[in-house]
């Protein structure tokens, strides 16, 4: 019995070194750094038990080891490509804002904001399961209170007239902030255009 | 005796597994697309994801041979798994005021690509995605990820 379990159990070591060598050799992680889109730098801070690295250049990657090893190496944009495409054509659509402008007190929108809706509303429209939020600005004319009012009147006409323009309502969330969050910092009582807004974001 | 000690430890993991859900149920993001079979563990439930469907914190999502998803959460982090991913989702808390939080996230095993959101920018310490080897910290990035399958 006693030779039994012993000759078992270096059987078992044996076996767990050949898959820790295994897995040496092809790396248990594989990490990548990509380009940001909008060309910004980026990192990418790696720690193990072994260690830590930081990916810093568009394509830098990085394979780990099971026991926490890190060996540096290099990708592609061919690369990635060839290798993750399924993973990459997966990814959500990106998140959207839109700026849309309104006349002095009232939630009626500019005529150039007009002209604008047009292709906010495609692009709402065109969006798999978009989850939206309008949320409306004032400039500093006025009182406080009646600002915290009509931010939020602005945020909701939006959010009425684009839904009966055929958008989804069901994650459609509206806010108003007054004039809390100037675009344009203006002293108190100033008339300011683009501080008259409604900003509103798809995701 | 052996026995009877395991099972009451057991008894209090499962005790503290269910405290931890019950506060837990805070909407993380939604599934955007989904493409063959695609489940989201949640509780002892497992769901099947559709377009639309909700993701809460705690959850974890799961993708079939050929099968892909892709997840918006809430600060405009977009994730994407590839084939035979498993992705939990330990920690989100977005405050869409300050734009402040944190996101904390593992990919037990599978391909992963993720692009960061506002969190990034504003908490960045506080974002975390890990691997069973390593524990990643993105700062404004984009990224993969591509982890091995252990005894699974």
């Amino acid at each position: 019995m006693q030779i039994f379990l012993e000759s078992t159990f270096r059987f078992v070591t044996l076996l767990f070194v050949i898959s820790t060598l295994g897995a040496c050799a092809t790396g248990s992680d594989r990490i990548v750094l990509l380009p940001n889109k909008d060309g910004s730098p980026s990192a990418l801070i790696l720690k193990t038990s072994k260690g830590e690295k930081i990916l810093d250049k568009p394509y830098a990657a990085a394979n780990v080891a099971e026991n926490g090893s890190i060996k540096p190496s290099e990708q592609s944009a061919e690369s990635v490509k060839a290798n993750y495409s399924d993973l990459l054509s997966a990814q959500p659509e990106r998140p959207v804002s839109y700026m849309l402008y309104f006349i002095s007190g009232t939630d009626e929108l500019t005529p150039q904001s007009k002209v604008m809706l047009e292709p906010v509303k495609a692009e709402l429209k065109a969006r798999a399961s978009p989850e939206i939020t309008a949320i409306g600005h004032t400039d500093t004319v006025g009182k406080d209170t009646d600002n915290d009012i009509l931010s939020r009147e602005r945020a909701t006409t939006m959010r009425n007239l684009l839904v009966t323009y055929g958008v989804s309502g069901e994650h459609f969330a509206v806010a108003g902030r007054g004039e809390r969050e100037l675009l344009v910092q203006t002293a108190d009582g100033v008339d300011e255009p683009r501080n008259r807004r409604v900003e509103i974001n798809v995701r | 005796m052996l026995a009877i000690t395991k099972r009451h430890w057991m008894f209090g993991l499962i005790m503290i597994s269910t405290i931890g859900g019950a506060e837990a149920l805070a909407e993380a993001g939604m599934v955007k697309s989904v493409k063959g079979n695609v489940t989201i563990e949640r509780e002892r439930a497992t769901l099947t994801a559709k377009p639309g469907s909700l993701l809460l914190v705690s959850d974890t999502i799961v993708t079939g041979d050929n099968s892909t998803v892709g997840i918006t959460l809430e600060d405009g982090t977009l994730l994407s798994a590839g084939p035979k991913s498993s992705l939990s989702l330990n920690k989100f808390l977005f405050d869409n005021t300050t734009n402040k939080g944190a996101l904390d996230a593992t990919l037990k095993h599978g391909t992963l690509a993720v692009v960061s959101g506002k969190l990034s920018k504003t908490s960045q310490e506080a974002v975390i995605y890990r691997t069973p080897t390593t524990i990643l910290g993105a700062r404004g990035t984009e990224f993969l990820i591509e982890t091995e399958a252990k005894d699974k």
